[in-house]
């Protein structure tokens, strides 16, 4: 089979025996898996507002993802672009409340490069350069970076310098001119799934069309020969962690300019660990990364629904992503099903 | 400030908080030094919070409460194993389907069995324990005597745990195993064998962890309730460059900086700024600041055998 096509088939298979194992789960515990599931899909594209959602739901997982697959084509594990995209939304907030009387062209890319430098830096700097050079383990430097992250934003909302005044901690609503407008009234879905997709067409070009692009993926595929071959691996260690944190960065500035419009004092927006299961099950290819998305997003905006009409509680998605992630890693078990099932055929043609 | 370092509950609640970093990141210890990362610690310790509780609710006995999560959490380990070393998937990978997987998968359950009002209120809890003599001495008594059993239990552990790691013949081949596989299979060891075991200890550990969590400090679980710790614990491990006293130390304080921060909820900045040392700390520690932290040579990387 060609590589291709494995790389496309590999995960569908993935969803197909996650769907199932989710059915088994739904039946032990006496619900109606095909009610369960039909309600699901209504939820994330039955009407106009319910696919806008859904598409609103992907675009903060778009950009993630694509920054979390050009690290693992680096070879690298950026597990902590959750506070990278915190880091991004901090700075566009603060961007988007404090600047006064800019004209939107001025202040929404004012805003987003901002975003897109703090997130870089974060993802970059510390874990980018004591990877490269001291050789700490990316997986923990981003992870423990990440929940940094999340209390310094805990920090500024809960009675620090963001904070709104009152007694709830979140910040001040951000200005006009910097609300990426939306597209579908009374939905979430703003232009900022425009920029999502522009980012998905550079990621690929960066990838798999330019030098740079290049060198990072042969870095990821061997860095000892990468190495031998003239590369400076330490930078394209550097650069590919900082382009991972850029991206999470733009990614959290979007959505507070294009849905929430101000910082709210939470523990997690979930996207930066769930864009690494968008990567992942997008076998890192930047268009991949688009579609893997949308799927993450509809099993978001569909579980509420299907908690709703079909009373199965929505943590059901989570299942199904935790069994998803699990075979598209472990694809070893999918090959073993197939030798199983080969076996059974063989014996049955026989007799 | 001074009256709350001389407050002994800072200091019980700083063991009661480092409980629960430490048993799981000796259980990592065990894991990495035989080459396996095990980030999926977390999961398995919500899993076994969950369990222990639903366990200990069908059965009246908080001790069956945490058996039947301690089985539960080495069967989610074994299915781990057998995914991370007989099939070489990539551990990391691996670890956080696990972690998506209990935390949508203990939800579900709570849901489902509990409904919404959540986990019955006459569900049995381990019992504390007073320690004679030591109880009686004003201060030190208040802190050391009293706590839950999981927290003696724990010490234990760490003084067994060190003496098998580093004293017994199985503990070093568990050590050669995760330095050079390619060595110690040569050397007539069986490398996936004692990855599974390695792998096993830490669903053990994690899983009383667990079960500290929701029928040890309470007799409820509640959602995500395991909050990170697996992930601390690995930093703690790290942090105590991959011994148990060294974790232990480090669980120790990570849990004096939670327990400060508890009682400093008034005051925002220092709260905030507080809960960041432990990370903050961890990566100097990687970075090499004080003593550089080096993981196992071997450690997450898969070994396919000769054979």
């Amino acid at each position: 089979m060609s590589k291709v096509l494995k790389s496309i088939y590999m995960p569908i298979l993935a969803v197909v025996i996650a769907i199932i194992i989710g059915s088994i789960i739904m039946l032990a515990t006496g619900f109606n898996p095909v009610a369960a599931y039909s309600s699901l899909f209504i939820g994330a594209f039955g009407t106009l507002p319910n696919i806008a959602n859904t598409l609103a739901n992907a675009v903060p997982l778009i950009i993630t993802g694509l920054g979390v697959a050009i690290a693992f084509n680096a070879g690298l594990f950026n597990i902590g672009a959750e506070g990278q995209y915190w880091i991004g939304a901090i700075v566009g907030t603060w961007i988007g409340y404090s600047f006064k009387g800019l004209p939107w062209y001025i202040h929404i890319p004012l805003a987003l490069v901002a975003a897109m430098i703090a997130g870089g830096l974060w993802g970059g700097i510390i874990p980018g350069f004591a990877k490269a050079y001291t050789g700490a383990h990316e997986v923990i430097t981003t992870m423990m970076m990440s929940y940094v992250a999340i209390y310094f934003s805990h920090y500024l909302l809960e009675f620090g310098p963001m904070m709104e005044k009152g007694s709830v901690p979140q910040s001040p609503l951000i200005r006009d001119s910097a609300v990426i407008p939306t597209i579908v009234p009374n939905t979430q879905l703003s232009y900022g799934i425009v920029i999502a997709l522009v980012a998905a067409l550079f990621v690929y070009w960066l990838m798999y069309k330019t030098v740079w692009g290049y060198e990072m993926r042969a870095v990821g595929f061997n860095q000892r020969a990468s190495k031998y071959a003239g590369m400076n691996v330490p930078f394209n260690i550097v650069l590919s962690l900082s382009l991972s944190g850029i991206f999470a960065g733009l990614a959290g500035a979007v959505q507070i300019l294009g849905v929430q419009h101000r910082l709210y004092d939470s523990f997690t927006s979930g996207y930066g660990y769930t864009a690494i299961v968008v990567a992942l099950l997008a076998k890192n290819n930047p268009i991949g990364v688009v579609f893997s998305a949308l799927l993450f997003a509809a099993l978001g905006t569909g579980s509420q629904y299907m908690q709703l009409n079909a009373q199965v509680p929505g943590q059901l998605t989570d299942v199904i992503t935790g069994l998803i992630i699990f075979f598209v890693a472990a694809d070893k078990i999918i090959e073993l099903f197939k030798t199983m099932f080969k076996k059974q055929k063989k014996e049955e043609l026989a007799s | 400030m001074k009256e709350i370092l001389l407050n002994p509950q800072l200091w019980s609640a700083t063991l009661a908080m480092a409980t629960p970093l430490a048993l799981p990141a000796l259980g990592g210890t065990f894991s990495e030094r035989s080459g396996v990362v095990n980030i999926a610690m977390e999961g398995i310790m919500l899993i076994a919070a969950f369990f222990a509780v639903l366990f200990a609710h069908l059965t009246g006995s908080a001790w069956l409460g945490l058996l039947g999560a301690v089985i539960v959490g080495m069967i989610v380990a074994v299915i781990f194993a057998w995914a991370a070393v007989t099939l070489t998937a990539d551990q990391v990978i691996l670890g956080m389907a696990i972690n998506i997987f209990a935390s949508g998968f203990t939800a579900y359950l709570l849901n489902t069995i509990f409904g919404f009002s959540g986990t019955p209120t006459d569900t049995p809890m381990l019992p504390n324990i007073d320690i004679p003599i030591i109880k009686n001495i004003p201060f030190v008594g208040q802190i050391l005597s009293g706590n839950s059993v999981i927290v003696y239990l724990m010490i234990i552990l760490i003084f067994a745990s060190d003496y098998f790691l580093f004293h017994t013949n199985l503990g070093l081949r568990i050590r050669a195993v995760g330095e050079n596989p390619e060595a110690a299979e040569t050397a007539g060891i069986n490398v996936i064998k004692l990855r599974y075991l390695g792998v096993a200890l830490s669903g053990l550990f994690s899983a009383i962890g667990g079960a500290y969590l929701s029928i040890g400090l309470l007799n409820s679980f509640s959602t995500d309730m395991s909050s990170g710790r697996g992930y601390i614990a690995l930093a703690a491990m790290i942090f105590g460059k991959w011994t148990p006293f060294g974790s232990f130390g480090a669980a120790l304080l990570f849990g004096f900086a939670t327990a400060l921060s508890m009682q400093l909820q008034n005051s925002a900045l220092s709260k905030n700024i507080i809960m960041m040392l432990p990370y903050i700390l961890t990566v100097l520690a990687l970075v090499g600041v004080g003593g550089k932290s080096v993981s196992p040579a071997a450690d997450g990387v898969p070994y396919t055998p000769k054979k």
